[in-house]
């Protein structure tokens, strides 16, 4: 009883871990890595985009500081949106439409 | 399956040495299929983890004597609920659950982000799996929970009986949830440092991992705290003891984490202190289990002197050196990408509040090595108590609840005065009229360090709700939304924004609790007898009588007390001292009751206001010529008949009962520890929640299309 569930666990586990060395290997990560990271960024500035909004409106911001806040903002994102198509074109693939 | 057990340990270090192997393997050549493997290591790690912890709980379940840690930590009288947990009350068995509970969020994570942070992925899973490893190690050479007992008891020691308690099934799994869920963090900063990915998209990633370990390790301690209160005999929710600053340390570092996360994720700064907290707090949190099972530190809550403490050290001098090395040599990969734009910003009150985290840390760290740190250096150990510790964190702690109700009104990048004063206004006058009603009262005005941390938390309570009315006014605004709607709205759109604020009220409300209840206790130890009654912060307590109940674990002796103010009745309470008999057979059948291990069972009233705290200590010296005279008549007394003996002991303690050493504690706003604690809780919940996929998608997009439309006029 106890050899057949110590083998019953070891072929799972082999089963579970040598799953992915039958497939041959095909990506860059180097690429993936800069695309995600350029996401990422880009997902934080529509954020603090958003919290800008969100401060001017609870009253954090005058409607100056907001203005100049979020028109620089907002160039940092179309910067990061522009870094973010080059980086797709030299992956191969399409920038966005 | 005792066997099947050490069988899957073995499997366990194995598939961890291998998938370090080939994480590295398929980094260093770019192949992604090895990577893979090395990743799925981890998920069968995991498996084949549970396997063993199930054949281990199964075993303590059935009561199976020969697993020889059942039989030193569990016995057929051991409730079931008990059986259950007494697998971590031992040195062996809370290894197990700790690499256990790892394996299982290791996978969790490395799951959600199996299609994220590719280059960082590999040497993160290489890092986790060398923790496990190293816990791998622990229990398969040095502390194996499945040692066979030859031969095997026909009964168990039982279950330790000061661990008998609801909250023994939550605090250590929670407490190590935390703990673990922190090394995942820590994994990926040293992958991200290894592979120089030092972008936005880690940090991003891992702030949630980081929360969610944030959030179990504080409610962990919380529940510890509340456990203190309600059960141990001593009459304090915190004792500045090693194993409990250990839990703080890295809790403490963590929250300065989640704070400067933001500014990372946000502005590309702070990269070298935001990877050296990570690296700290992953560090900090093996160091609070190394506390726990070294035995270096006295403390109530560590298993005692093992064998554990020197691969433990080894393990901590080999991350710290890691880390160290890895941040030094990647200085130049971790430049900021810009710069503090004004001293009035919010971010610059969240650098200002981890100067005030670090700072507790720091003092937490040197107090609980003071022992070692005096030992190294004069040659004498010396240890530092509540006083020293309360010297330093006292106006460190005031400094961080005032500071926690300047972030939300402050503004992000920079803040005029003009808007910061409107902004300020209503949380000063807050603040101001708390300092101007509290002054009334002569004891809270001769205790200023309370007085300044209750006008702090007004000045918290005030901005948080001043946040919440403009937030909803403005979503209402827009939406033409009712109060209520407008409120969750806005909540459910700003989970981070809104659940932190509510972790501050949380946090503001458990410190009044704190300064409360540790300034304005009142005390009392008395020895009463039956019908004799004793006064303590203008409550009369009335020994009514004596109380016994045997049971088949143990004899049970209290007092039913009836509390009274001004002449009226508040409520009864029962404290009781219950005996464990010792398995020590030079004992008498009775005396090994009254020499073995006890537990008290405290009687409480507890409300918002106050908490009416009473532990007795029956005067079992006035009884031992009973319990030596009956030991000698029937020394051979068990079963049946020893019961009946101890029944005679019990209704004699009920009808003439010696008088009894009662410790008697009225301490304000107690509760406000716990309800805080849950405000923070709760506050936590929402910040964690992930914002529904298709939410998050179309507010992206629209966001996005607005950019687009910009960027064309551009």
């Amino acid at each position: 009883m106890e050899f057949v569930l110590s083998l019953i666990v070891l072929a799972a586990a082999v089963a579970v871990i040598a799953a992915p060395l039958r497939r041959g290997s095909h990506s860059n990560p180097t690429v993936a890595a800069e695309l995600a990271s350029l996401d990422a960024a880009k997902e934080a500035k529509y954020r603090e985009i958003r919290d800008a909004e969100l401060d001017f409106r609870t009253g954090k911001l005058s409607a100056g500081d907001y203005r100049s806040l979020d028109h620089a903002l907002r160039a940092e994102a179309i910067e990061l949106m522009r870094r973010l198509d080059a980086a797709r074109e030299a992956a191969g693939g399409r920038p966005r439409a | 399956m005792l066997n099947s057990g050490r069988v899957c340990l073995t499997f366990a270090l194995l598939i961890a040495l291998y998938g370090i192997a080939v994480s590295l393997y398929g980094a260093r050549r770019g192949e992604r299929n090895w990577v893979d493997s090395g990743r799925r290591a981890v998920y069968a790690l995991a498996g084949v983890l549970t396997v063993a912890f199930v054949i281990l709980e199964a075993a303590f379940l059935r009561s199976d004597f020969s697993f020889a840690l059942v039989g030193s930590h569990s016995s057929t009288t051991t409730p079931t609920f008990y059986k259950a947990t007494a697998v971590w009350s031992s040195q062996e068995g809370s290894l197990l659950l700790w690499v256990w509970l790892f394996a299982i969020w290791s996978s969790l994570v490395l799951f959600a982000t199996r299609r994220r942070l590719r280059e960082i992925a590999p040497y993160a899973t290489a890092i986790l799996l060398g923790f496990a490893a190293f816990f791998a190690a622990l229990v398969v050479f040095l502390a194996s929970p499945f040692e066979l007992a030859d031969p095997a008891p026909a009964e168990g020691a039982g279950l330790q009986p000061l661990l008998r308690h609801p909250s023994m099934m939550v605090h250590p799994p929670m407490l190590y949830s935390g703990y673990t869920l922190f090394a995942v963090p820590f994994a990926f900063a040293a992958g991200a440092l290894v592979a120089r990915r030092l972008g936005t998209d880690w940090i991003a990633a891992m702030r949630r991992f980081a929360l969610a370990a944030w959030f179990f390790l504080g409610f962990g301690i919380l529940i510890g705290a509340r456990w203190s209160w309600s059960e141990l005999g001593w009459g304090g929710y915190w004792a500045w003891d090693p194993v409990e600053n250990a839990s703080l340390m890295p809790w403490l570092t963590g929250t300065a984490f989640l704070h400067s996360a933001m500014i990372q994720e946000r502005r590309g700064m702070l990269k070298v202190w935001n990877v050296s907290l990570v690296l700290a707090t992953g560090v900090l949190a093996v160091l609070g289990t190394f506390l726990v099972r070294s035995g270096i530190l006295d403390s109530i809550h560590a298993f005692g002197a093992s064998t554990l403490g020197k691969p433990f050290l080894g393990f901590i001098i080999v991350l710290v050196i890691g880390s160290v090395v890895l941040v030094v040599t990647r200085l130049d990969a971790l430049r900021p990408e810009a710069h503090f734009e004004a001293l009035l910003s919010r971010e610059s009150i969240f650098l200002l509040n981890n100067l005030v985290l670090l700072g507790l840390c720091f003092v937490i760290f040197w107090g609980t090595f003071f022992p070692l740190i005096s030992e190294a250096v004069t040659g004498q150990r010396a240890s530092v108590g509540p006083p020293w510790f309360d010297g330093y964190t006292v106006p460190l702690a005031i400094a961080l609840v005032f500071l926690s109700g300047v972030g939300p009104v402050i503004a992000w990048r920079r803040a005029t005065l003009r808007n910061a004063r409107r902004n300020f206004r209503l949380p000063l006058a807050a603040a101001a009229a708390a300092a101007l009603a509290l002054m009334l009262v002569p004891d809270i005005r001769r205790e200023p360090p309370a007085l300044l941390m209750f006008c702090a938390a007004a000045f918290v309570f005030a901005a948080v709700a001043q946040e919440l009315w403009r937030g909803t006014r403005a979503r209402r605004a827009t939406s033409g939304e009712s109060a209520p709607r407008a409120l969750a709205s806005l909540v459910r759109r700003n989970r981070r924004r809104y659940g932190g604020y509510v972790v501050h009220a949380g946090v503001a409300a458990l410190f009044v609790g704190v300064a409360a209840s540790s300034t304005f206790q009142h005390v009392r130890d008395v020895r009463l007898s039956p019908g004799q009654t004793a006064n303590i912060g203008g409550y009369d307590i009335r020994y009514v009588r004596a109380t016994s109940e045997l049971s088949p674990e143990k004899i049970t002796l209290g007092a039913l007390l009836e509390l009274r103010k001004d002449g009226r009745r508040v409520a009864t309470l029962m404290p009781n001292r219950g005996y464990y008999p010792s398995r020590d057979p030079t004992l008498g059948p009775m005396a090994r009751y009254f020499d073995g291990e006890a537990t008290s069972e405290v009687g409480l009233d507890a409300g918002l206001r106050r908490d009416v705290w009473t532990a007795v200590e029956p005067d079992i010296g006035a009884m031992r010529r009973m319990i030596d005279g009956i030991d000698r008549r029937f020394p051979l007394a068990a079963g049946e008949s020893a019961t009946v003996l101890l029944g005679a002991i019990a209704d004699r303690y009920a009808a003439r009962p010696p008088p009894a050493s009662l410790r008697l504690i009225v301490s304000p706003m107690v509760e406000w520890i716990w309800l805080g604690g849950l405000i923070g809780v709760a506050g936590g919940l929402v910040a964690l929640w992930p914002a529904p996929g298709a939410a998050r998608r179309r507010a992206s997009v629209l966001r996005a299309a607005r950019l687009d439309r910009e960027l064309s006029r551009a």
